[in-house]
């Protein structure tokens, strides 16, 4: 006869420590109190995403606790020449005797900003997720109805090289400026909405790769590597490689993220695969491509568009600082639009390669300035000279 | 392209990388370490393809688990003494969490290798899941748990409470200074790859013990994305450690970081899960125990040591200093003691140790009782408001303890607290250790060597200098620790919610004024000030008074 011998586990208990088991100071105040929503309710993104971050404008009253060589802590505002009302106010003096207490939140305009994508953890998972999915069911159907053996050689040599080249600029820019911009921005929901942008961008260059990939080993002749030396060395290429590298040395947080998805992505970026590719495509056979391109083109538009608007929305109808603000971006449009445009103008070639032409560049371009037009006018800034170069 | 091997579509996400022609991207960043071009391997091989389903399945299940506690009435088995310790736990740990995500930047142009920089962005998204992750849990818990006071106003009291300070610690050191330090030492070799096994595993498993089996389902999700993080830190190691010139630094470095996270992180956890359960079984592990099989034989002997062969040098006097402290020093009992002892100055309610507890502790830590039990009685004893004052500023023969400059913890060892005089100001530190990292690791000269990228320790960082003089019951308004009567303190040193057990701020008026021990230390003369080091250094254990005799 064997005798059970008892477990060491832990024995639960009936606590009955659940909400509304009793009634006492706070026991029904169940929302995070310590700033105040955008509308009228609090949403689940911002108890999750709001004062993460800390400020020792408000609630941080010891301060910022380690330094850079040049003893300046956590997220100096002047990391942008744009400024949020309040931003000119000294931080709360310090002293024995001298309490904790800041300014009452927020302190300055920079945490009124929200994500209107409402990002967090759930929302990005969920959203890159059915992306890569579905763009694999795509592929996967392409390669059960044998749809690439319907593409012209010259489309194959497009796709290769061009297709292959706007991998780049995904990967560099949401490396380099993206990811980048992370560790600058004054508050959490600014860093996080960008991280989630810089996200996006990587996850579209290896989208593009991948899909090369696929295409080597479909397509006879397909040559994976050549989007490299494309990249490297086609004339067509090396005005958007000069602008996209030129994004990624930017000091000024604000100006990169606006460089970048205020004037390049519209001149740039949509014209490439807005009014090139996703129009070259069907004609040349080609099904497939536009759905990896559109789905990096929902991206910008629905999504990364979308929460840049908000944040510059923000800092041209600042209270204290919208013309400072805007004259700053002007300066920016002077410096960006032209360089993007040279960048459209430098790619004006491809529009020639495939069989069956997409509408005319100078067409795709009009489209794309005039796109651009309306995102300054939404934004109430003016259309700068230089886009009519 | 979904039938493609990892390997071999990683390799292709290689082909991404360029080396720029025109333009160099932004360097915002400074390091004293130097590297060579190395092609190191992002040993995981992740890619985003599968990366993103990945995480989303995990999503379902700790999601998944949220409502099951929920609709299977989690709160009604779970341990008061062991939520209100989450009330300081989840206002810290989201900000280191973001942090990291934000420190993965200061590594993109000072280590010079494309692949691990993949991987590097991959570990910043990881992080916005764990910070927001994590809020998401406080949040259930605000909503579900009994007393949602302090979780309701978490994020403001983390940033103005002195613990919450010391835990800054553990974010702040991850995003400033020398890149390489922050970034890869401090954060990647030290605090991810030694000290997330006692926060995001042993700390979990005593949480399940106390009835909340959520802490586990979300900590292990994201404990389950730093095998990742260990990697980066590991191949950016290794690229350094190829140069001589890092040794020094890394030795520097390796000895800060060592130290800092032992002084925060164990301080913090060790009285999670010796103070906050209430599972005394006597073969459940002590923190000790878990802390040699965690730290000691799994970080230090497996992952440590092995490295010695590449030139790293190991500071093997601080790890076995560290465990002196928290076996022979009883670190982990005087950090719980002095939590208690300042109960009206946090967020969340401290149970009082039973007899129970106390058979627990002596089994454990043989000789417990006599250093702690005492005092412990008295705040039982002082835990509800009965005309006394609270138990900090009654007579239970305890000093109240100056604060380490460095770490911030309080000087509680008191035999090993020294002093300095930097930039004109008197500082006391916990431990030579300490005082070192201040006076020397963190200055822009390192024996002999320039170090112009090493980072400062800057701020106020004495809480107590801020309310010099004050009366408690306006410091603790001030900090916003008020219940919505506006009147009863959302702390308390006990469980009980009667509201005629609870202390409010009229309790607090009738106390003698907050002292700064520091500000005190800068009035006195220099004889003084000898006779004070002298006298603290003979006091305790657990707080006690120097000998008059001695």
């Amino acid at each position: 006869m064997t005798t059970a011998q008892e477990r060491s586990v832990p024995k639960p208990v009936f606590t009955d420590a659940e909400a509304g088991a009793k009634e006492f100071p706070d026991s029904t105040v169940r929302r995070y109190n310590y700033y105040i929503p955008q509308k009228r309710k609090q949403t689940h993104y911002e108890d999750v995403t709001v004062e993460v971050q800390p400020d020792p404008r408000h609630y941080l009253s010891q301060g910022w606790l380690y330094g850079f060589s040049d003893g300046r802590g956590g997220y100096p505002l002047d990391w942008t020449a744009l400024k949020a009302w309040g931003s000119d106010r000294p931080e709360p003096e310090r002293f024995p005797g001298s309490g904790g207490k800041g300014y009452d939140w927020p302190a300055h305009g920079w945490h009124e900003f929200r994500d209107p994508n409402e990002e967090w953890e759930l929302t990005l998972y969920r959203y890159n997720s059915n992306v890569v999915r579905q763009l694999n069911q795509n592929i996967a159907a392409a390669r059960q109805a044998k749809a690439f053996e319907q593409w012209n050689p010259n489309w194959v040599r497009f796709v290769e090289s061009h297709v292959g080249a706007w991998m780049h600029v995904d990967h560099g820019l949401g490396l380099y400026l993206f990811a980048n911009a992370n560790r600058r921005a004054p508050t959490n929901m600014h860093n996080n909405a960008i991280s989630v942008n810089s996200m996006h961008r990587i996850r579209a260059a290896q989208d593009l790769a991948l899909y090369n990939l696929t295409l080597s080993e479909e397509i006879a002749g397909f040559d994976g590597a050549v989007h490299v030396e494309t990249w490297n060395g086609d004339p067509a290429w090396q005005g958007v490689r000069k602008t996209a590298e030129a994004l990624t040395a930017i000091d000024d947080w604000c100006e990169a993220i606006f460089a970048a998805n205020v004037v390049f992505e519209p001149l740039v970026g949509e014209l490439f695969r807005s009014n090139l590719v996703q129009q070259a495509s069907p004609g040349n056979g080609d099904w497939v491509t536009p759905t990896i391109i559109g789905a990096e083109e929902y991206d910008y538009a629905e999504r990364d568009l979308r929460y840049t608007k908000a944040m510059f929305d923000l800092l041209t109808n600042d209270r204290e600082f919208a013309d400072h603000n805007k004259a700053i971006m002007q300066q920016w449009l002077s410096t960006w639009v032209p360089r993007c445009i040279a960048a459209a103008r430098t790619l004006q070639p491809l529009w020639s390669q495939p069989d069956s032409k997409p509408p005319r560049f100078e067409d795709g371009l009009d489209r794309a300035k005039s796109r651009f037009s309306g995102i300054l006018s939404e934004l109430g800034l003016q259309t700068p000279k230089e886009l009519a170069q | 392209m979904s039938r493609q091997s990892v390997a071999k579509a990683h390799q292709k996400i290689q082909e991404l990388a360029w080396e720029p022609l025109y333009h160099e991207p932004v360097k915002h960043y400074g390091t004293d370490y130097t590297f060579s071009k190395a092609q190191k391997k992002d040993p995981l091989k992740q890619v985003l393809r599968s990366y993103f389903p990945m995480q989303e399945e995990k999503d379902h299940r700790v999601y998944g688990a949220s409502d099951g506690a929920i609709r299977g009435n989690m709160f009604r088995q779970v341990q008061e003494r062991w939520m209100e310790w989450q009330k300081l736990f989840l206002s810290i740990i989201p900000l280191p969490e973001i942090s990291a995500a934000r420190a993965m930047p200061l590594l993109f142009r000072t280590v010079p290798n494309p692949e691990l920089h993949n991987g590097q962005a991959i570990q910043m998204i990881d992080e916005v899941r764990h910070s927001t992750i994590q809020q998401n849990l406080k949040r259930l818990y605000m909503n579900n748990y009994i007393d949602p006071a302090g979780f309701n106003s978490s994020l403001r009291n983390f940033q103005n409470d002195y613990c919450g300070t010391i835990g800054r610690q553990f974010a702040e050191g991850f995003i400033t200074g020398d890149a390489i330090t922050a970034a890869s030492i401090y954060l990647t070799i030290v605090a991810e790859t030694a000290f997330t096994n006692t926060l995001f595993v042993a700390m979990p498993a005593e949480a399940a013990a106390n009835g909340d089996y959520l802490l586990p389902t979300v900590f292990h999700s994201v404990q389950s994305d730093e095998s990742r993080h260990i990697s980066n830190g590991y191949a950016t190691l290794l690229m350094a450690l190829a140069d001589e010139g890092n040794h020094q630094l890394l030795e520097r470095d390796l000895r800060y970081a060592w130290w800092n996270n032992h002084r925060v992180v164990d301080a913090a956890i060790g009285t999670f899960i010796e103070y906050g359960t209430k599972d005394r079984r006597k073969d459940r592990e002590s923190y000790a125990e878990m802390w040699r099989r965690w730290i000691y034989d799994d970080y230090y002997r497996s992952y440590l040591v092995p490295l010695e062969k590449y030139g790293l040098v190991i500071p093997h006097d601080l790890i076995e200093e560290a465990w002196n402290q928290i076996w022979n020093k009883g670190y982990v009992h005087e950090v719980a003691q002095f939590f208690a002892t300042g109960w009206l100055a946090n967020y969340w309610r401290i149970d009082p140790m039973t007899d129970k507890d106390f058979e627990w502790f002596e089994y454990k830590y043989p000789g417990w009782y006599d250093r702690y039990g005492k005092w412990w009685e008295n705040y039982n004893r002082l835990s509800m408001p009965n005309g006394h004052h609270p138990i900090v500023l009654e007579d239970v023969d305890y000093v109240y303890p100056h604060r380490c400059w460095t770490c911030m913890v309080p000087c509680l060892v008191r035999e090993d607290m020294v002093m300095a005089e930097v930039n004109g100001q008197w500082r006391t530190y916990c431990h030579e250790e300490c005082r070192w990292t201040d006076t020397t690791a963190f200055r822009p000269t390192y024996q002999g060597r320039e170090t112009p990228n090493m980072g400062q320790l800057i701020g106020k960082r004495e809480w107590e200098t801020l309310y010099h003089g004050w009366n408690w019951a306006d410091v603790v308004s001030d900090m916003g620790y008020v219940r919505d009567d506006g009147k009863t303190l959302v702390a308390q040193p006990h469980l009980n919610l009667d509201p005629k057990k609870m202390w409010t701020l009229d309790h607090l008026r009738r106390c003698p004024p907050l002292q700064s021990p520091n500000v005190l230390l800068n009035k006195m003369t220099p004889q003084e000030r000898d006779a004070f080091h002298a006298n603290y250094i003979r006091g305790g254990p657990a707080g006690r008074s120097a000998p008059a005799d001695a």
